[in-house]
């Protein structure tokens, strides 16, 4: 791939902000600008989760193997937009007041999965360094990635569980998700089988 | 010496005041479009709603209200393009564009249900049955944000009395228009339509419980309800129902859309109540829209004097 476009890419990754502080700043950000920052944030983290997870996919059935340079791009991009969605509740919501901050993650069920889903989405932002994954080694690295199937899926009920009564939006995201996952589900079956099958046949070979 | 007098401008020459408007929006727009092209911006986004909103006519010989607060009034530009409304969009920055065109006159509304003489009543009489007042109230949604709004209307007892219900009328229902054609909301399954909402008699009997078809001194935008909305400040924003078409007097409590929707969420009480959270959120404050901080939420919404409606009531059971 050309070489100006890992950071084209960046750039448009600040795009959301942008776009959010440019309004603001023009006082287009409509009657309930809080609300509007909250909910926009909210939906660039599921974005980025569902662009992250697509990569995989997406080279393996397009041969574009090239993406994968860009998944930690995605993926942190997914994290900063968590921590301007969590900024925006604990500061323009809460005021700081961590009381009523925990009364909230504990009681409402619709904030403890949002909480969860955040707080897993930390460690995989920390170690996604090439250090990191040296230090871990690339098994016990991928094995704790893994943490962002639950981190998206918690997001997903995370909305689901907020929305009053039109849960279209949330069922959009849950749709691509269960995709997404669901091609790993299948990869990893063929993959078992194939592994299975080399097996067998090692151990025909052996009988003979 | 013959001295001519000016002539008055001719009538016919006098813009009339929605052309006079759609001029200015014009070329308010034009100089928002060029600068927008020059920034590269999107129009859609810069285009504010406001410009939306329909110029309304004004309303004659407002009386004030000893019920009105003395808090700011919330912009009217933001009360007129935040609007939850499902019957237009679940989106509360559409129902501005998306009632434009709706369509208020001819409009009737139909008196039935247990009363004397069961009747259908065109709009502008039911408006003409009072003198209109202005009434500066709290208005507190249920999803934590409020607004203060200068209606326009009257007492909806003032409507009952006339209406003569019989005895065992206990309860009064409201019912929303529905009509496919112009309320697009209503082609989904989001919620039961026609919206139906309700009170307990004395509730629509009590003075607040307002009848309302206007504010800002003007006649009520569409996508704030037009043409007769109710408004019960009291009580959270979705009871004060839009557009309606019926009212029925009835003995049996009339089952609110909300309540249809999740029963444990929304009662049919929905008094505005800082100790009874929301299942999923908590009640205990609330941003009013333009400020920063969020404040405190007061019982009935800073309307003590409908406690007595509810003395001796449990209101977290009665929700």
């Amino acid at each position: 791939m050309v070489r100006w476009f890992k950071p084209v890419v960046f750039l448009a990754g600040l795009g959301p902000l942008a776009r959010l502080g440019w309004k603001a700043y023009m006082g287009r950000l409509g009657a309930n600008p809080i609300e509007v920052i909250t909910h926009s944030t909210g939906d660039w983290i599921l974005i980025f989760l569902l662009v992250t997870l697509s990569v995989t996919p997406v080279r393996k059935l397009t041969g574009q193997l090239w993406l994968i340079r860009y998944r930690r791009m995605f993926g942190l991009f997914a994290c900063f937009y968590a921590v301007l969605h969590f900024l925006t509740y604990i500061w323009l919501d809460k005021f700081f007041d961590m009381r009523e901050v925990w009364a909230d993650v504990s009681k409402r069920r619709f904030i403890t999965i949002g909480f969860t889903g955040f707080v897993l989405l930390i460690p995989l932002a920390l170690t996604s360094t090439a250090g990191w994954i040296r230090r871990l080694g690339g098994h016990r690295w991928r094995a704790l990635h893994r943490l962002i199937y639950v981190s998206a899926i918690a997001g997903v009920i995370h909305y689901w569980w907020l929305v009053k009564a039109d849960i279209s939006k949330p069922a959009q995201y849950a749709f691509v998700l269960s995709l997404l996952l669901g091609y790993r589900v299948v990869a990893w079956l063929v993959q078992k089988r194939k592994a299975a099958s080399v097996l067998a046949r090692r151990a025909e070979v052996a009988q003979e | 010496m013959l001295i001519k007098k000016a002539a008055d401008i001719p009538s016919s020459e006098i813009t009339p005041r929605s052309l006079y408007l759609n001029r200015r929006k014009f070329l308010a727009g034009a100089a928002l479009a060029g600068a927008a092209a020059a920034a590269g911006v999107d129009l859609r986004e810069i285009a504010s709603p406001s410009s939306v909103a329909q110029a309304s006519t004004k309303i004659d010989g407002l009386q004030k209200s000893p019920f009105s607060t003395n808090e700011a009034i919330t912009p009217y530009k933001d009360v007129t393009n935040y609007n939850n409304y499902y019957e237009f969009s679940t989106d509360k920055y559409e129902p501005a564009g998306l009632a434009k065109n709706f369509r208020t006159r001819p409009w009737t509304v139909t008196l039935d249900g247990a009363v004397k003489k069961k009747q259908v009543l065109d709009v502008d009489t039911i408006i003409k049955m009072a003198a209109p007042e202005e009434r500066i109230y709290r208005h507190r949604c249920v999803e934590g944000w409020s607004i203060v709004v200068p209606w326009v209307g009257f007492s909806l007892s003032e409507l009952i009395k006339r209406a003569d219900p019989l005895p065992k009328a206990k309860f009064v229902e409201f019912t929303t228009l529905f009509d496919l054609q112009q309320m697009p909301g209503q082609r989904g399954r989001v919620l039961e339509w026609p919206y139906v909402e309700g009170l307990r008699m004395d509730e629509a009997m009590h003075p607040l419980a307002l009848l309302c078809f206007g504010m800002y001194g003007e006649v009520l935008p569409n996508q704030d309800g037009a043409p007769l909305r109710m408004v019960i400040p009291w009580k959270y924003g979705f009871k004060s129902i839009k557009a309606i078409v019926r009212i029925r007097f009835t003995g049996d409590q009339p089952v609110n859309t909300w309540n249809i929707s999740a029963p444990m969420e929304y009662g049919f009480y929905s008094n505005v109540n800082p100790n009874v959270d929301h299942p999923r959120w908590s009640q205990a404050t609330e941003r009013r829209l333009g400020e920063f901080r969020k404040r405190p939420t007061l019982m009935f919404n800073g309307y003590d004097q409908v406690a007595p409606l509810y003395s001796g009531m449990d209101l977290k059971k009665n929700f």
